[in-house]
């Protein structure tokens, strides 16, 4: 059963022209999609219409979870930068009126469950970019989501970063399966991220080719080196660029 | 040499070449001391005056400071309200600037009359008052309207309510801006306060601009300078103790 769907989506701002669309997209339960295009393809429009954060001009959004029950993390972590570690993760609960004894409690569990037990009282400004990115992803599952969006979420992490945290989000996800959509550009991280990956063609964005990847996950140790993973992400990259009228 | 020393040395050997020019010139050419006193005159004159002029210093300073928490109580309140209503914003914008962009000295006449001729001072911290608000509810508005767009997107997708985004996300966001604001305000207010005192022109404000003017009456131009003197290691005594407490507050705030 899909979690979330756009159907026949199209978003159109004044003076800019249409950004995307027409666009189809559904996520079921417990499913991980990537959707990967160049850059202005209306990836990131598609998510937050899946968020309800943006309306379309154009077609429906239909959405089962309800208010608190979909998660963002954004490209940056997106923190207050007055507010400790857990004050940030607990943010969704005391805006939803949790008590705040439990929300504090839910979010520490939230922090210890990405690694960063330690870091409870730590400001933004004194964590790493990948120990920031913790802390916005324990803030986007300390309500327990039953959709996670994610909007290029390792966009700024060096290399070792990403790929702990990809495995990182992979262990999370794996204990309440909630239906995630993971925007990105890079071919290698949607293969290994998502069973299912959407490529978009350029701006406005369309879906131009589909590829289904292993849909075993948490992934594998070595997934990298298969030959499965190789050939997906070849096939996917000849995608881009043919989405972007280049021969590959 | 040490880099830190030349920085703090150059501008003092700056100062002392100048100074002593300015000594050889006087005594070489003979120049009358009403005219322009020597610097050893003004050192002298200082010191014989310090504990009259220390103590209009303070008073100047004291109105300074009381129109700095009046300014700021009522830009940072006026701030908050315009903030959440944009037609209202609309409407006090343009007053605001007609306030900044009004020479004080305009205006300061007319408010001396209104606080009533016996007493200066009110007129003192009115016209200081007047000159410290702009910055500090410019200030203000650009940080309440300044949160992060991504943390707006957060604070929707949660449903916060109109209350919880002011209080959670728009006022810590403006702090930055506010102490900012704070700072230049600091020393407008002492200007705003030394040009009141100008105007009002009686000795019932003993602040230090009173000082200047009696002694320029009386031609002590030597006493007229080391008031100057005065009123500008004032100014930026001040100007550094709110610079101090910004870092300190930002640093608290963002835990480096």
């Amino acid at each position: 059963m899909s979690v979330a769907s756009l159907a026949a989506v199209e978003v159109e701002y004044p003076g800019r022209g249409k950004a995307l669309g027409p666009f189809d997209l559904a996520v079921a339960e417990g499913e991980i999609v990537a959707l990967v295009g160049p850059s202005g393809c209306g990836k990131s429009t598609a998510l937050r219409l899946l968020a309800g954060l943006e309306q379309p001009t154009r077609g429906t959004v239909s959405r089962t979870p309800g208010r608190g029950e979909t998660s963002v993390v954004f490209q940056s972590p997106t923190l207050m930068p007055w507010a400790s570690a857990l004050a940030n993760v607990a943010l969704p609960l005391d805006l939803a009126g949790v008590d705040k004894d439990e929300a504090r409690r839910q979010a520490a569990d939230a922090l210890a469950r990405v690694g960063l037990s330690g870091a409870t009282a730590a400001k933004p400004a004194q964590l790493s970019g990948g120990m920031a990115m913790r802390v916005s992803l324990a803030r986007a599952l300390v309500t327990e989501p039953k959709l996670l969006l994610l909007d290029e979420p390792f966009a700024a992490l060096d290399e070792i970063t990403r790929r702990d945290l990809a495995a990182d989000i992979h262990l999370l996800w794996a204990e309440t399966r909630p239906a995630v959509i993971f925007v990105t550009h890079n071919v290698e991280e949607a293969v290994y991220m998502a069973s299912r990956v959407v490529v978009m063609s350029a701006s406005p964005g369309r879906t131009f080719n589909i590829t289904w990847t292993d849909p075993v996950m948490p992934r594998p140790a070595h997934f990298r080196t298969t030959l499965e993973f190789r050939s997906a992400a070849e096939a996917i990259s000849r995608d881009l660029a043919a989405s972007m009228g280049r021969a590959a | 040499m040490n880099r830190a020393i030349v920085d703090i040395a150059a501008p003092l050997v700056l100062i002392a070449v100048l100074l002593a020019g300015w000594e050889a010139a006087c005594r070489i050419m003979s120049i009358p001391s009403y005219f322009l006193p020597p610097p050893s005159e003004i050192a002298k004159a200082a010191v014989n005056s310090a504990p009259i002029l220390f103590m209009s210093a303070w008073n100047t300073l004291f109105m300074a400071l009381k129109a700095l928490v009046v300014a700021s109580v009522l830009a940072c309140g006026v701030a908050l309200v315009v903030a959440l209503n944009q037609t209202l914003e609309k409407a006090v914008q343009p007053l605001a600037v007609a306030l900044q962009v009004t020479p004080v000295i305009a205006i300061a006449p007319q408010v001396v009359i209104w606080a009533g001729l016996a007493h200066p001072e009110r007129a003192i911290v009115a016209l200081a008052v007047i000159v410290a608000f702009f910055p500090i509810f410019s200030g203000a508005l650009t940080g309440l309207k300044s949160t992060d767009p991504d943390l707006e997107r957060l604070f929707d997708l949660y449903g916060a309510t109109r209350w919880q985004r002011l209080r959670r996300l728009r006022i810590p966001s403006s702090i930055p801006f506010v102490l900012e604001g704070h700072k230049v305000a600091g020393g407008l207010a002492v200007i705003g306060a030394v040009v009141a005192e100008f105007v009002a022109g009686s000795g019932g404000a003993q602040g230090l601009a009173w000082r200047i003017l009696e002694s320029s009456n009386r031609l002590q131009t030597a006493r007229t300078f080391a008031a100057v003197i005065v009123l500008a290691i004032m100014g930026a005594l001040l100007h550094a103790v709110l610079r101090y407490a910004e870092r300190a507050i930002l640093k608290r705030l963002r835990g480096r």
